[in-house]
């Protein structure tokens, strides 16, 4: 009997590496084995569902529609208008003197995100920054001249009480940064292009 | 109540032979399963959810027939449906209501889980299943309300989708890929429609795993003892099927009276103007089902260390269902029903004030007062979950319970007076 369980057990071994007949070689062979066809599996899986999840990224028309040219011609001092790049709106505003003045005069050490007016402007007069409020996505009021410009001037963004300077930046309220500058270029003196 | 299933008629013994159809029906809301006999009207709202979300799917499938999802013409579409489409109006309005009224009776049938705790063991697999169908109802009402390309479903989506912004580094890449886009625009209504379309599905999925687990141990019951016999049973067909239809019945009637007299009173005016990327709203508010998160995440105003006021709003608000997945474990008490837990039953209805205060700050605009009158309620809703419960559980003197559902509900007296004012209403 002894005899027999033991040529069952030898048998039984050949599938089951954990028989002490096959001792520790045979076990971390098997064990390696599991983990190689387990990770190419894994693998496998990420390589065959990614292009399902990127396809869900913007797609080639999308990202190349990214770019908008504006005429700045007929924007007087104080004047505010709003163009759509990439589905946002981009507030441009032709800033007078003493907008700029509190723009520049304002003490980084108040600011929740310190930036200077230099740093958000390529040209002082000329504020152009995306009109999406950096909390959830609102677009904040102070484009036209009977809107409230919140409590520094800027702009206010009604959804959840974000106040923004005259540079755009974020001074209260729950929004965590400034409003965001959008890559542009002067191609001549009045003309940009946005992205 | 009989053995298995029996018939005489031939065809339907063929068919049982080869697929026992017939007897798994039996057992699932049949002569076969027995059913606690002192059950009250509370426990109509799971047949109630159950019936919302078929008439849901029943109308969506035809609005979808009629529906285009583009950004062109969602608004128009729907316009037309309203006017030109055979009972359109009808339809999108059943719909509409439909999804409000799905809300009440879930939220109805969540409270009275918490009430009677029908959380506690061994039904908390059962629990945590209803939560998951409760995230995967807010997730397809939230996306069915972008579909009309109103005002508000522009801005309330692109509030929510913006959400995800506040996940640390890989935020805004996310955001980018709900959106298809730097905005949300036609790829993100194409795909929520997608979404919104599947989702009842996935809804109805988790459904069969809910009704699984219910049946492994049976509904709890208003005392919130277990059945201990066949004495302490009746069957559930024809007792709740025939109860079960009355509720229907009585639900039909509320929601007839929504769809025919006030079919816009929980909606917002400003959804009946096409969605404008360029202005918002004066006043974005979500549905009303949605109400008390907002207001919890509206509530967080302030920076804690490196965390910014966005992202703990968000953590909290979606904290608020997610903290249900533990229930419980945070009630430890060994008394379910609240009818023999005196502190507790007063605390839940407290619970629901505060549930309700929050909704109504939610409605309103985020400024004081209602920003301090959300902050307290933000804070009381979780020292509810996270103090109460697990202080009630150890401080609180429970009630005694009785020996057994057929002794409180047909002998009377003892130990539960309340239970059995009305022997035999139930049996």
């Amino acid at each position: 009997m002894a005899a027999i369980g033991r040529t069952l057990g030898e048998l039984k071994g050949m599938t089951d590496t954990a028989r002490p007949a096959h001792g520790a070689e045979g076990e971390t062979r098997r064990d390696f084995l599991y983990l190689l066809a387990g990770g190419m599996g894994a693998v496998g899986t990420v390589a065959a569902v990614w292009p399902l999840v990127d396809s869900m990224n913007p797609a080639a028309d999308v990202l190349a529609l990214a770019s908008t040219e504006v005429d700045l011609s007929p924007v007087e001092d104080g004047m505010s208008i709003t163009v759509t790049w990439r589905g946002n709106p981009v507030f441009i505003r032709k800033r007078t003197g003493p907008e700029i003045e509190e723009a520049q005069a304002v003490n980084l050490a108040d600011l929740p995100d310190p930036e200077t007016d230099a740093a958000r402007v390529q040209k002082p007069e000329w504020l152009i920054m995306l009109g999406v409020c950096t909390h959830l996505g609102c677009v904040p009021k102070g484009q036209k001249p009977g809107d409230p410009k919140g409590e520094f001037g800027g702009w206010f963004c009604p959804c959840h009480g974000s106040h923004y300077d005259t540079s755009g930046r974020i001074r209260k309220g729950p929004a965590p940064t400034n409003l965001e500058i959008p890559p542009y270029e002067f191609i001549e003196d009045t003309m940009i292009r946005i992205g | 109540m009989s053995g298995g299933f029996q018939t005489n008629n031939p065809v339907l013994k063929w068919i049982e032979y080869r697929l026992p159809v017939f007897s798994f029906v039996d057992h699932a809301v049949g002569s076969q399963y027995p059913t606690p006999k002192n059950l009250s009207y509370w426990w109509n709202f799971g047949s109630l959810a159950g019936l919302a979300l078929v008439i849901l799917m029943a109308t969506g499938i035809v609005l979808a027939m009629q529906y285009t999802a583009h950004v062109d013409y969602a608004f128009d579409s729907v316009e037309r449906i309203m006017r030109d489409v055979n009972y359109g109006w009808l339809i999108r309005y059943i719909h509409m209501n439909g999804g409000s009224f799905f809300f009440i009776v879930v939220y109805i049938h969540v409270l009275r889980g918490m009430y009677y705790g029908s959380y506690k063991a061994p039904r908390e697999l059962l629990w945590m299943l209803g939560v998951v169908i409760l995230l995967l109802m807010m997730a397809t009402a939230f996306m069915g309300y972008v579909l009309p390309w109103g005002q508000m479903s522009f801005w309330g989506a692109k509030v929510i989708t913006n959400l995800f912004s506040a996940i640390p580094l890989v935020g805004e890449d996310i955001v980018i890929w709900l959106w298809g886009g730097f905005s949300v625009d036609n790829p993100t209504l194409n795909r929520f429609y997608a979404l919104h379309y599947l989702m009842p599905f996935v809804l109805v999925g988790a459904i069969v795993f809910h009704i699984w687990a219910l049946h492994q141990f049976g509904s709890s019951n208003p005392l919130g003892i277990e059945t201990k016999g066949p004495q302490d049973t009746i069957p559930f067909h024809p007792y709740y099927t025939v109860k079960d239809l009355y509720g229907m019945g009585v639900f039909l009637i509320f929601f007839a009276a929504a769809v025919f007299f006030m079919p816009n009173a929980m909606g917002e005016a400003i959804n009946y103007v096409e969605a404008n990327p360029l202005v918002t709203p004066a006043h974005i508010v979500p549905e009303w089902y949605f109400l008390p998160y907002y207001a919890i995440l509206r509530s967080v105003t302030f920076d804690i260390w490196f965390l910014s006021a966005k992202l703990i709003g968000v953590i909290l608000m979606f904290g608020s269902i997610l903290i249900l997945f533990i229930l419980p474990w945070l009630d430890r008490s060994p008394v379910r029903s609240s009818k023999f837990r005196p502190i507790h039953k007063q605390l839940f209805w407290v619970f629901v004030a505060d549930c309700i205060l929050l909704g109504w700050v939610g409605a309103n605009p985020a400024e004081p007062p209602y920003l301090y009158i959300g902050q307290a309620g933000t804070v009381y809703y979780f020292a509810h979950f996270l103090i109460i419960l697990p202080l009630l559980s150890v401080m609180e003197r429970p009630r005694p319970l009785p020996n057994s559902i057929s002794e409180s509900v047909l002998k009377g007296g003892g130990t539960a007076m309340g239970a059995t004012a009305k022997p035999m209403e139930k049996a």
